[in-house]
């Protein structure tokens, strides 16, 4: 066992390396206010931009590195804390982190699917744990969802286009506002007839196939979020196929991938998404089989 | 061979071998999925119980893919060597697991004894197994393989470094490795995932790592994790330095084949290393493996993702390979749930490629739709050092920007060596030191400045 004497010495010594001088007296804590709140904000550590981040310590040719970090999207010049992480990269890797899971593992707020004028449907899926773990069930509509799709759906429409939540409810409330709009804004303009749009709950892209037999469709289209990796949970995809059936090869369709803020900007998107449509109807094709 | 026991007194009745393997496992959601896990938890035990009482002759009887329509199944059985699997063939399945816990049983013993296996019986020992006993196994058996350097010597723990980059930009990828090389990781391999995966893009990556590890006199070896035949034509048609090649398998020859492979693909991969390899050999392969891989091509024939991974295992020997890892929660929460189903599986992965006798390391990672986060896979990469795991991955701080998933970062094969008082490969640790990123077996201040390389 270490003495007191011998603890306290430790003590001085490892203050004496720090620069410190050790207190001569214990000072109590006067009251359990003692600590005066200041106003202000602790540095929101989930929008630090990670390629100007440099927190290597005296680094031998800081400049040539640093400019060399900039081709690599990935966390780099971190330094570190002996074998382990410094602080602040640990808390940006975990507010990362905590935006993906969120985006997955939280349903997508029926107010923004009521604003976006959707309605609302589901595929087998009973809830998100079914969702995760059995695909089979998220591309096959309840029978509920069958029956309003066809009282409420115009039928036999040129595009069907409706919205999914997939594994991002973030990049819906993100996207989708801005991309549905352009995209039928884009029909319009040539003249192309679309379907009446509306929201799946727990929704696989394979699910498509089931909803253009309903419809009847020639080109379905599915916005549908995407698995959320760090560097953004907001991501979302369209997936088109013309003529789309159950069973139907997967190369079958065509895909517009990294829809969001910091990718292929969701109005731009909408536009692009539209062009493929007529692309699609006009080749009367997709996927492999379209050249686009 | 009896299927039936009782627990408290209710009858558990199996129709099959079959079934007590998927019921005999840890809880899955991928064996779930492929409707082949137990129905209750006492169920599973209750498979268990008749399970531990089958003998090795029963399941080297019951191979998951017949014999006449399977190559893998054919490669495992006709690599049992004839008389170890006389010496053992009565024993059961507890017996097996006994044995292999006996102290007095050397890891000599057991792989010696590995050769008269099949996958089936190293899955099945593996389903009586506890975490702890996963560990206590493995910890045993020490597989070394040797490419330019030798891997999983005792007092030993490498990584990979995995410089990844979501447009194979060559400056990026540059960046990553000189930061990983930093901070003590690459002695494994310098093993890259391309995007683009044509023979050109292939051969200028290898290049542009060559040329890095022989401007700087790395001791290690370089990969890039394209189609076998991809790699091989660019060894040919553009004599790119290929020290390994590598590629994903599966147990099953139909799962292979959703990989586009078949084994003469591996055989002819063989040849062209032992007479072109940039490295010294004698192993020359580096496989990736993963449960649930058959299942989600339909290539599993009924049986548990377990087996099926085993079955890799035992294919995998056939080409003695340099690396084997399992890549154990890449393929998402359908197949491994949580972080307890991705612990369990880890560990179950390294002991059976052990086990099989292959060098076996572990990607220990996770994705975003998974119920794990960070904490959970430095918990199972720290449980895979204690199980004397040959290497984890080491990407920049955990982050794969390019794979979209998480694994080990930079920093924790130095931690869990420090942690642990392991060293890397020798050579590796030599040039560390020199490099001045290391002293005697610990990282010093330098470490993690990558720009060392650009001064």
């Amino acid at each position: 066992m270490v003495s007191e004497k011998e603890l306290k010495d430790i003590i001085a010594q490892v203050l004496s390396e720090m620069n410190v001088a050790a207190p001569a007296e214990k000072a109590a804590p006067a009251a359990a206010c003692a600590c005066e709140v200041e106003d202000g904000f602790i540095e929101d550590v989930a929008i630090i931009d990670i390629k100007k981040q440099y927190l290597v310590e005296n680094p031998v040719a800081r400049d040539a590195f640093y400019e060399l970090k900039q081709y690599a999207p990935c966390r780099l010049g971190i330094g570190k804390a002996g074998a382990r992480y410094k602080t602040l990269p640990v808390l940006e890797f975990r507010a990362a982190h905590a935006a993906a899971q969120d985006a997955v593992f939280k349903d997508v707020d029926p107010e923004v699917v009521e604003g976006l004028g959707l309605f609302s449907v589901q595929t087998q899926c009973d809830c998100k744990d079914t969702y995760l773990t059995r695909p089979d069930l998220g591309r096959v509509l309840s029978d509920e969802a069958v029956a309003e799709i066809k009282s409420k759906c115009k039928m036999n429409p040129t595009v069907q286009i409706y919205v999914s939540d997939g594994l991002s409810s973030a990049s819906i409330a993100a996207n989708v506002k801005d991309v549905l709009p352009a995209i039928l804004q884009g029909l319009k303009s040539y003249g192309i007839d679309a379907g009446t749009p509306f929201f799946v709950k727990y929704g696989r892209v394979g699910a498509m196939d089931q909803i253009s037999e309903i419809t009847g469709a020639d080109v379905t289209c599915v916005l549908i979020g995407e698995r959320p990796g760090l560097i953004t949970a907001e991501s979302m995809s369209a997936y088109l196929a013309y003529k789309a059936t159950v069973g139907m090869p997967e190369a079958r369709r065509t895909v517009v991938s990294n829809i969001h803020k910091d990718g292929t900007i969701p109005a731009e998107a909408g536009a692009h998404i539209a062009d493929v449509i007529k692309k699609i109807l006009d080749a009367k094709a997709s996927g492999t089989d379209l050249k686009l | 061979m009896i299927l039936k026991t009782k627990l408290r007194g209710k009858v558990y009745e199996f129709g099959s071998l079959r079934e007590v393997m998927g019921k005999a496992n840890e809880e899955k959601s991928g064996d779930k999925l492929a409707g082949v896990g137990a129905a209750s938890v006492e169920e599973r035990v209750a498979a268990k119980a008749v399970l531990s009482h089958i003998t090795l002759k029963d399941l080297y009887e019951t191979p998951a893919v017949p014999y006449e329509q399977d190559e893998v199944t054919r490669i495992i059985i006709d690599a049992v060597d004839p008389i170890v699997y006389a010496g053992i063939k009565n024993w059961t399945v507890s017996e097996l697991r006994e044995w292999i816990l006996d102290t007095a049983t050397t890891g000599e013993m057991i792989r010696t004894v590995s050769a008269g296996l099949t996958s089936e019986m190293v899955s099945a020992v593996c389903k009586l197994m506890t975490n702890l006993d996963l560990v206590y196994a493995a910890k045993k058996l020490r597989v070394h393989a040797h490419c330019n350097t030798t891997i999983g010597k005792e007092g030993t723990f490498s990584s990979r470094l995995q410089p990844n980059h979501t447009t194979d930009d060559p400056k990026g990828i540059l960046a990553s490795t000189m930061e990983g090389l930093s901070l003590g990781c690459g002695d494994a391999v310098i093993g890259i995932n391309p995007v683009d995966d044509s023979v050109e893009s292939v051969t200028r990556l290898l290049n542009s790592l060559t040329d890095l590890k022989n401007k700087w006199e790395i001791p290690t070896q370089i990969s890039v994790l394209a189609h076998v035949t991809t790699q091989m034509e660019a060894v040919e048609k553009f004599g790119a330095p290929t020290d390994c090649l590598f590629q994903s398998i599966a147990g099953s020859q139909k799962g292979n084949e959703a990989f586009g492979l078949t084994a003469q693909m591996l055989d002819d991969g063989y040849a062209m290393m032992v007479e072109k390899s940039t490295a010294a050999g004698p192993n020359y392969l580096y496989f990736e493996t993963g449960q649930g891989s058959e299942l989600s091509s339909d290539a599993h024939n009924g049986w548990d993702q377990l087996t099926m991974e085993a079955r890799c295992y035992g294919f995998a020997k056939r080409y003695h390979p340099f690396l084997v890892n399992t890549v154990v929660g890449f393929i998402g929460p359908e197949y491994l749930y949580d972080s307890k189903q991705v612990t369990r599986a880890g560990l179950e992965d390294h002991f059976m490629g052990k086990l099989t006798g292959i060098p076996m390391g572990c990607d220990a990672c996770y994705t975003n739709h998974m119920k794990a986060d960070q904490n959970d896979i430095e918990n199972l990469a720290t449980l895979l050092v204690a199980a004397g795991c040959n290497y984890v991955m080491g990407v920049p701080q955990g982050d794969d920007c390019m794979l979209m998933y998480q694994c080990t970062g930079f920093h924790e094969a130095a931690a869990l060596r420090e942690a642990f008082g392991l060293r890397p490969i020798k050579e590796f640790d030599e040039w560390l030191e020199k490099m001045g990123f290391s002293k005697d077996g610990k990282l010093t201040p330098l470490a993690g400045d990558a720009s060392v390389f650009l001064a």
